[in-house]
């Protein structure tokens, strides 16, 4: 009864095409966002902030970016940690060669060069897709992999190869405790997420919805595949270079080459198959998911009196992920994020069952 | 109803002239010196056995094929190999025989699609939501609801397109295509598996475009009826040839027509 | 046609990459040699994973990402049972278990995913592969383990006539690429002169018609993953012996990819081929580009055998979407 739209008319297409166009939803989001950003510093402890909130919202920032790609235009992509790695190590030259750009200029820059990047090997969707493009971004990776470890210019020829940061000073208020990492983060994903969810509602958004469901018929209606594609490979990139930046510099603070390896694309990947591909909502649930479960699953054996080694909790890990991959593509491919549509479907007619 | 020019309107001069197309799949010829124009306002049905090359005919006009061989004008002008969507940029638009939906948006969203090509502003001014993208956005989607009154379907704006029935996704279609305002609309099969109720709304929906916006349409339809009830001009394939082209009186006649219909010995 | 005219300008310039090393002076004509046959024997192996790889995709469409982990899993299973039982035991064993796997993801994944898109179909191989590489090491083990075919690994010289010095080459390298060899005959000879082969390329051709007329597709299904299990055992033993069997097998066989794209994903000889281009290509470039590369960008190392299968196949794809054997795709509207 609580979660009700009727009697909330709307007198103008203005006020149905708002973001959140129900009531209720909008009551929801503010609670959330106080709670995010006043209630949150006080809860929590720098345990929970460092090896979970904050890992938390820069992967959500990412599978945000991959979901553009992958869950709205339908473009696949297994190599997408390779425009992480531009966006770090660009965001690590420029702190390094301009130390007095503002570390906001300088995370925009890193994710319009790793726009760039992602453009260049956007390049070839242009000519083949599903199943081809995914060997095409493969070579993204690899090559990208390659080049942070080899070419000594982007590790400002460290003799080990790997770099660390500074602290991050914002307008002389330095980041440098896990609640002020946090706010940080909590403060760039909110404006992104905002952001990629009026690009979807947009008519950019619309062309990338129509060349994944139906390319064809998208060209067809007057739909540029050419723009379609390129935009969403090089706003995708730009989202998950700017995520690079800040893994790289508020969560490790330090980085070896292969830092952004296959194995973190393809955790971006399940992040959005097990969130919700097509759904910015689903990008949080899954990087919630895939970044709560390991820790999860390496306290569960002291919990349960078992003794387990670390490296058995990992394979153990590895066979979880793989099981609810298919098990979430078996049985609800619109992953956590159609479940919770499911659940406010049920709590709009509850009490009553239909 | 009755024959279209019935209702007095007046069909203007040629918009589309197709000359002695051929088009070929490696060994297969789906068209063979195919010669045939469209006027203005009119109302033109391809017909023909399965397989007769109809579906090719309206992916030459849009520019999904391009024929080996034959001129195409529109509009007095010839074209040459243009691609879809500069086909869609000269006010070309189209339905499916297998409906073509985006399955995944809602019905509005579906429509919408079918304004992109007239929304011009930017991706920052979209990813703000600046006020032009606000007041774009708003503009278009008054003229999206304006189709969708027109082809009353105003209680599925929300719905996913995959969750409606055949028959109003077969209107849904037909409004992503209307949105787009174009010259001439192609509808490939628009009735095909649809129960005699349907059928009838359709063959409203078409007049009235026909009528109230005065869209040239080219039609493919398997239904006879239909077709000599709303077709000014029709014309006739069987492998890839055209065997007949005329009014519905005249075609009804075509003993060639009549042979490739009932099926004779050559 | 415009795709001969690729095809023709893309072997002029492999033709070039691959005898610039001998036309420059870079290289004496017995190291060469040498570096060729070297690059012959990886690209044999990356032909194996291919093999499996394509065998998969024909039948049943899917794009099987987990090849690889069927490789190192197969090649752990050898590598453990082969410390308590004979070799030929354990693989025959091993056989057995890839079998089993097969039948397990048919029924699990495979039939409740039928008739899905192909991108669906590969997130969830990316499933199996965590599945399998996981269970595979918590089954087996997760450290480096050795199979002993019995053959010696000291190199023999052979052509000492022909070049000075002659060629060093490895007995366990011929034999390896022996049995690639007869694996890939005795598979050409099942597709070709038994039933089961033949319904196999009906199945390849078209899943409803095939169907139809009464060929059963899920069993069809367990027999394609089980004869691309047995190819990922040979693979994995011939590999294991040579390298040792490590989790890096399964990351190493991921070039399978950029090899089918080279050969067509539906093409058997495709995948040989591609597979030897793709070998060939990648240790000519490593051991003749590479020092160029490091000495012109100031690098840390050459190392680009990693990526350049890789970019080969970005490239051949821009030039040729289907591949070598691919087959042209006509939009349908």
């Amino acid at each position: 009864m609580l979660y009700r739209e009727n009697g909330q008319f709307k007198t103008s297409y203005r006020a149905d095409q708002q973001m959140l166009p129900i009531l209720q939803d909008r009551m929801f989001m503010g609670l959330l966002l106080a709670f995010v950003f006043v209630g949150a510093p006080f809860v929590f402890s720098d345990y929970f902030f460092l090896s979970i909130l904050i890992p938390f919202l820069i992967l959500s920032l990412a599978a945000l970016g991959l979901n553009l790609l992958v869950g709205y235009c339908g473009q696949i992509s297994i190599g997408h940690a390779a425009f992480m790695s531009v966006g770090a190590y660009a965001a690590y030259n420029l702190v390094l060669r301009v130390p007095q750009l503002n570390f906001l200029v300088v995370l925009v820059l890193a994710g319009l060069i790793a726009a760039l990047v992602g453009l260049l090997f956007g390049i070839p969707s242009l000519r083949i897709r599903g199943l081809y493009l995914a060997v095409a971004t493969l070579a993204a990776q690899f090559f990208m992999d390659w080049t942070f470890a080899r070419v000594k210019w982007f590790t400002n020829y460290a003799s080990s190869g790997s770099v660390s940061t500074a602290t991050i000073d914002l307008f002389g208020f330095p980041i440098n405790s896990p609640v002020r990492k946090y706010l940080f983060l909590a403060a760039v994903v909110t404006v992104f997420a905002v952001l990629a969810k009026n690009l979807v509602r947009s008519h950019l958004g619309r062309a990338w919805m129509a060349m994944r469901d139906m390319d064809v018929a998208a060209e067809v209606i007057g739909i540029r595949p050419v723009y379609a594609k390129l935009t969403a490979f090089g706003v995708s990139s730009f989202y998950v270079g700017v995520a690079g930046a800040l893994w790289g510099f508020v969560h490790l603070g330090s980085w070896e080459p292969l830092a952004f390896n296959i194995t973190l694309s393809l955790n971006l990947l399940f992040m959005i198959i097990i969130g919700g591909m097509g759904s910015i909502l689903g990008s949080f649930f899954g990087a919630f998911f895939i970044v709560a479960l390991p820790i999860l699953l390496n306290r569960a054996p002291d919990w349960l009196g078992i003794d387990m080694s670390t490296a058995m909790v990992s394979h153990l890990e590895s066979m979880i992920f793989g099981a609810l991959i298919i098990f979430f593509l078996i049985v609800e491919p619109q992953g956590l994020a159609r479940l919770w549509a499911i659940g406010k479907e049920k709590l709009r007619l509850w009490p009553f069952p239909h | 109803m009755g024959g279209g020019l019935s209702n007095g309107k007046s069909i203007g001069d040629v918009v589309l002239d197709l000359q002695d197309i051929s088009l070929a799949f490696g060994g297969v010829r789906a068209l063979q010196g195919v010669t045939f124009d469209v006027r203005e306002h009119e109302i033109r049905a391809i017909i023909g056995p399965n397989g007769a090359g109809k579906s090719s005919m309206l992916n030459v006009i849009n520019g999904v094929y391009h024929p080996q061989q034959g001129t195409v004008s529109y509009l007095g002008a010839k074209r040459h190999d243009v691609n879809t969507h500069e086909a869609a940029v000269q006010g070309i638009a189209r339905t499916f025989q297998n409906i073509a939906l985006f399955k995944g948006m809602s019905v509005l969203d579906n429509i919408m699609t079918g304004r992109n090509l007239r929304m011009k502003s930017g991706l920052l001014a979209q990813a703000f939501r600046l006020p032009s993208a606000e007041r774009e956005e708003l503009q278009h989607r008054e003229a999206v609801e304006q189709v969708i009154d027109f082809l009353e379907i105003q209680a599925y704006r929300k719905t996913p397109v995959g969750r409606l029935p055949y028959g109003l996704q077969k209107r849904v279609d037909l409004a992503r295509a209307l949105a787009m305002e174009p010259k001439l609309l192609l509808l490939d099969e628009p009735m095909a598996g649809m129960n005699v109720e349907e059928k009838q709304d359709m063959c409203r929906f078409i007049l009235d475009v026909n009528d109230q916006f005065g869209t040239t349409i080219v039609l493919i339809e398997h239904d006879m009826g239909v077709v000599m009830d709303i077709s000014d001009r029709v014309i006739v394939l069987d492998y890839g040839r055209k065997i007949g082209d005329g009014t519905p009186e005249q075609v009804r006649g075509n003993q060639a027509v009549i042979d490739a219909y009932l099926g004779v010995s050559h | 046609m415009k795709r001969n005219r690729n095809l023709i300008i893309l072997f002029a310039a492999l033709l070039a990459g691959l005898i610039a090393p001998l036309v420059t002076g870079a290289s004496g004509a017995g190291f060469y040699t040498e570096v060729l046959l070297g690059g012959l024997m990886a690209g044999v192996l990356y032909s194996l994973v291919a093999l499996g790889f394509v065998l998969i995709f024909k039948a049943s469409g899917v794009f099987n990402f987990a090849q690889g982990a069927m490789v190192l899993f197969a090649a752990l299973s050898v590598a453990r049972m082969a410390e308590k039982m004979p070799l030929w035991a354990a693989m025959l064993l091993a056989v057995v278990i890839m079998v089993a796997l097969a039948f397990v993801i048919e029924r699990l994944v495979l039939r409740p995913l039928v008739n899905q898109d192909p991108v669906v179909l590969l997130m969830a191989t990316l499933g199996v592969t965590y599945f399998v590489d996981g269970f595979g090491q918590t089954v087996w083990g997760s450290d480096i383990y050795e199979i002993d075919l019995g053959i010696a690994k000291e190199p023999v010289m052979i052509l000492g006539q022909l070049f000075e010095g002659g060629i060093l080459i490895n007995k366990d390298d011929v034999a390896a690429t022996a049995a690639a060899a007869l694996l890939v005959i005795l598979l050409a000879l099942f597709f070709q002169k038994t039933k089961t082969g033949r319904a196999l390329r009906a199945v390849a051709d078209d899943h409803l018609a095939a169907q139809s007329i009464g060929i059963p597709l899920n069993r069809i299904w367990v027999i394609v993953w089980s004869l691309a299990g047995i190819v990922a055992l040979v693979a994995g033993v011939v590999w294991g012996a040579k390298l040792g069997v490590q989790f890096s097998i399964s990351q190493v066989a991921l070039k399978a990819l950029p090899v089918v794209i080279l050969g067509g994903f539906t093409s058997i000889p495709g995948a040989i081929i591609g597979g030897l281009i793709i070998g060939v290509g990648e240790k000519m470039a490593e051991v003749f580009l590479g020092p160029v590369m490091v000495k012109a960008f100031d690098l840390a190392g050459g190392g680009i055998e990693n990526w350049f299968a890789y970019v080969l196949a970005l490239l051949f794809l821009l030039v040729l979407p289907e591949g070598l054997f691919g087959e042209k795709h006509i939009d349908r509207v």
